[in-house]
This record gives structure tokens, sequence and C-alpha cells, in this order.
């Protein structure tokens, strides 16, 4: 879906649903996410439906996850930080 | 809450993008106390966002953007070091009527998330545009974006779209990334034209005077002309797109005179013209208006920049959509007026001063009433002909849910809100309120102008409870 166009440099280390991943700095959660082939971020609080960045600068409240344990953060709005735990936001889940 | 003194200062500014970044080093050169505060963690807006280090680190790239970002790299220069304070990572959330404002961190990171409040003698709202969300069929599907997404991941953090790339509406924004993607070698699979049928022939008495800043003109020329040239399939005249695909878009669904065919995608990038962010214009209750060509609303502003209300001035594309260029000459007019009202230069200096500015804004302006009617976004792409289309994304309020309780006799997107959800999510309906006054205007045959639009409440934005309770 989306690729880096060039090499990356220093990198951080990130927990995604549990798994470990190597994103480069100075990016949002978002983009590090899309980049490693993640477009679902969460479903809809609705119909359950799933969802995914949409604007890409903090209008739309799409990109919702849970980020160190604190619900409803904008990804696409928050760099990422060496150890940050990621949790997709699913429907009916506490 | 407010039991600790908030900094006071002269001038506040609210978004650090070509507009407010102008006003500050104008206001400073004055000598007034400025504090800027933007969303992002760097300065430039959503323009020339990540600007200093796409200069720094990726300086190919930079030099490729294109001459509007050497003015723009210039302008950031002169913005860091005029002296404003600049707190990035703010999201403004409340204003009080004596013009203190509270904002927490953007980003909600542990250790700046703290609630902070300052105190303005005189406000500018300088927050520039969003996209126009174009409603569609399966358009919350993961792979849909508006087209400025990709710019926004490419500018920040250099990605580029992988796979099959679809790119449906009209503007000369889409044509732009359109060409920045083929630089890039992404392959556009097709080019969806939504323009208005006959969009041309009613521009044409425009392009006279459009022709005096004819160097817009001939760039989206050559734009258009670099895409058909790349041999992108190019269909105009559609009359429907439909996303299809369940945890990520698989193809889009194109409608053209009655009959449909699919194309393959990875990423279908909509745009439908850029428009004003009056969220916080409405919370403070300045009045706006409707302007018709390009489907908005709008600040009702004078030469100035000032609202109707009092110590509150706008600057940039929060206004009349425009641009960076007059955004940025915006910001010094609007900055000279506030120069003039706290009494630190005169009326005529004021008039003086602003001179090489408004000889600025009269070379750029021409084109701008050509442009917005070549490019008036046509009623097929505002209200969804496909009831079963979601209008509101958050709540997942369908196009036929809101013309039903219409006809039920509910007369204004507030009343819509409470019978439906329509615009109650956390995107506060910045992604359904223009919609929501289109299709209520078109069921009762009025203008959105008669309809009005959702009340803004306070907090602009959602916070949490958590947030609410740190105050520094």
């Amino acid at each position: 879906m989306f690729k880096k166009q060039y090499e990356s440099h220093e990198t951080v280390s990130i927990i995604f649903e549990g798994k470990n991943l190597d994103v480069e700095i100075g990016q949002t959660v978002a983009s590090a996410l899309l980049v490693g082939g993640n477009m679902v971020f969460r479903s809809s609080v609705v119909s359950g439906q799933p969802r995914g960045p949409y604007c890409m600068m903090g209008v739309c409240f799409e990109c919702l996850l849970e980020i160190d344990g604190i619900p409803n953060q904008r990804a696409c709005m928050i760099p990422v930080r060496e150890a940050m735990k990621i949790k997709r936001q699913q429907k009916n889940k506490e | 809450m407010n039991s600790i003194r908030a900094p006071k200062f002269d001038y506040i500014i609210i978004g650090a993008g070509p507009a407010g970044m102008a006003a500050a080093i104008t206001a400073r050169a004055h000598g007034l106390s400025v504090l800027v505060l933007d969303e992002q963690p760097s300065a430039g807006g959503q323009i020339f966002r990540n600007i200093e280090s796409l200069e720094a680190t990726r300086n190919s790239e930079f030099s490729k953007l294109g001459q509007e970002y050497e003015f723009g790299s210039s302008l950031v220069r002169r913005f860091k070091k005029c002296g404003a304070d600049y707190f990035t990572d703010r999201s403004v959330w409340q204003i009080d009527n004596n013009l203190q404002i509270h904002h927490v961190s953007a980003s909600a990171s542990k250790s700046n998330s703290v609630n902070s409040h300052c105190q303005a003698k005189r406000l500018l709202i300088a927050v520039g545009a969003m996209e126009r969300p174009m409603p569609l069929p399966g358009w919350t599907i993961p792979g849909v974006m508006p087209c400025t997404a990709v710019d926004v991941l490419y500018k920040s953090s250099g990605l580029i779209p992988d796979g099959e790339v679809v790119l449906a509406g009209s503007g000369p924004l889409l044509l732009l990334i359109g060409c920045r993607l083929l630089d890039v070698g992404v392959h556009v699979s097709a080019f969806l034209d939504t323009s208005m049928n006959g969009a041309l022939l009613k521009a044409l008495p425009l392009l006279p005077n459009a022709l005096r800043s004819h160097k817009y003109l001939t760039r989206g020329l050559s734009l258009l002309w670099k895409i058909r040239k790349a041999g992108i399939p190019f269909y105009s005249g559609i009359q429907n797109i439909e996303a299809l695909g369940t945890s990520k878009l698989e193809k889009v669904r194109i409608g053209k005179s009655g009959k449909f065919f699919d194309v393959t995608a990875d990423l279908l990038l909509l745009h439908n013209g850029v428009v004003p962010n009056v969220q916080i214009t409405r919370n403070l209750g300045c009045e706006h208006r409707w302007y018709d060509v390009q489907r908005y609303w709008e600040p009702i502003v004078d030469d100035w920049g000032n609202t109707s209300v009092d110590h509150v001035s706008i600057a940039g594309d929060c206004g009349r959509v425009a641009g960076a260029a007059i955004s940025e000459v915006s910001g010094h007019l609007a900055a000279l007026e506030t120069v003039y009202q706290l009494g630190v230069i005169s009326k005529v200096e004021r008039d003086n001063l602003s001179q090489p500015h408004r000889i600025e804004l009269a070379r750029h302006k021409h084109v701008r009433p050509f442009l917005d009617k070549l490019f008036q976004p046509s009623k097929t792409w505002l209200v969804p002909e496909n009831d079963k289309t979601l209008a509101c994304r958050c709540e997942e309020v369908k196009v036929s849910e809101i013309r039903e309780t219409v006809r039920m006799g509910i007369k204004d997107p507030d009343s819509l809100k409470s019978m439906t959800r329509c615009g109650m999510g956390y995107c506060q309906a910045r992604m359904c309120g223009l919609t929501v006054s289109e299709i209520i205007a078109e069921e009762k045959k009025v203008s959105p102008e008669e309809i009005g639009y959702f009340k803004v409440r306070s907090p602009i934005r959602p916070i949490t409870l958590g947030q609410l309770a740190e105050i520094d």
C-alpha cells in the first residue's frame, strides 16, 4: 500500500498488537504502521467495520488507536517513540 | 480552573502556516509580544509541512517540489528568527469571550499533555483549510483517502503509494498531486475527472481577468498535459464511483453513461476542492456567509481580516480559500491592523505599510474567480445519489436517514443531530457538516445559506477528562 522512498536511518522499536516493529524515527505512528502494510487501525464503534487512516492531518479522527494504555489517540498526530505500546481499537472491547 | 494567571500576549496566532507565520513576522517587527500555537511538530502548515527537515535531509526531493518551496523555506526561517513565542503540538480546545485561550498537547504524549491557557489582546485565527469530504459508497474502506493524505505522507515521512492508484475528483490540487506521484514512479491506473459539465464555458467570461495572473494558468495546463501525456486512462463525465472491498480497498466501480466497469485499486485518492476550517470561527460566534460558487461557508471579514467579533481576525485559507501566496499576504495585512488597533502605529502608517502587500495581493488574486468557477463542485459529488452512502462517517448515518429525517419535519443540522446522532462523533461534524447542510437544503429546495450549519460548541477538539484535570 505504501513504501519508503529512501533508506531508513535511525530506528526505534515499537510494539504493535504484541509484535515488535523497527520503524524510522521522526514519523508518526500512522505512517509507521502504514509502511508496514497495516491499513486497519480500529473497527467502527457503530457497525464494527474496519477503519484506517484517512486525512492524515488530525481532522477526521479515523486513525484512533490505543497508545500506551490511552485510548482514542490520533495516530497521525503522534510521533513514534521507543517501546511505545500500540493496540487496535475494536468495537465492544473494553 | 483559572486560578493561575494566564501569560498575556498582545497577539496570539493559531496556526503556523503561511498566514500565521507572516502575521507573526510583521507583528514582531513592530514590537508586539506574540504567541503562535500550532498543532504540528514543525512550522509550515499543511502546504509546507516538514519543510525544514525536507530541505536539510532530503534536499534532492526538496528541490523537485518547486520554487514555491524556496519561498516557504525562507518564510519559515524568518518566522523562526522573528522572536515570537512558538509552541508546537498544541491543540486549542476552548476560547473564552475575554480571549483566554486553552490548549492541550495535540499528540497527548504523557510528558507534555498539560492543559495550559494564555490571554490575548488580539487573536488571529490562521488554521487553514481542509479537503472537502467527498462522500461516496465505500469511502470508509481502508485505502480510500483524500489526495492530500499522500502528500502529507510523502513530505513528512517519505512514503509513496505502492500498488495501483486511482485518482478521482476535480481541482488543481488533484492534478498537482497526480503529477508528483508520476514523478516518483507511482502507477496511476485511472484518473476519474468529476468536473462539472460545461464548467469551462461558465468560467470563460472570467478568463481575461485571470490572464493577469497567467503563471497559475500555465502551471495548471502543464500539470494537465503531463497527466494526459503519461497515458493514464482518463475518464470524464463520470456519474458514479464506488469503493469496493472489506478490510481493504480492492476495486473501484465506475459508472459512466449508464454503464459500469471495475478498476483494480489499492488506493483511491479523492479530491473535491478545499474548504475553510471554520470550527473555531463558528465556535466564537463570528458571522459566516455561504459562498455559492465553491459551496462552503466563510467568515465575513473586512479588508484587514477583521471578523464580526471584536479583536478577532482571520488570515489565510480559513477564510476564502486562495492558496499560500495570498495567505501570506493576508497574514501581513491582519498583523498591520493589529499593530494599528493596539496603538503602535497610526491609521496612515498602517495604510502606507500595507501598500506593498496590497500590490502583491493584486498580482495573485485575479486568477481566483476563474479557478473557483472552473472547478466549482458539481451537485453529483456534493449530495450522493446513492442513498446508502454514509454522510457521517463517525456515527455511520446514511444519506437516506438524513433525507427521511428531514421529511419528518426537522429544519436544521442541530435538530438532525439530536434525532440521528449525525455529527455527534469524534470529528465533531468536520467530515459531515457541509454534506448535511447540502442534503437538508436540497430536500427543502432552498440554499444551504438558509439551512445553516451545526452549532460548534467547546471543546473545539475532543479532550479527555484527564487532560481537563491537569492544569499547569
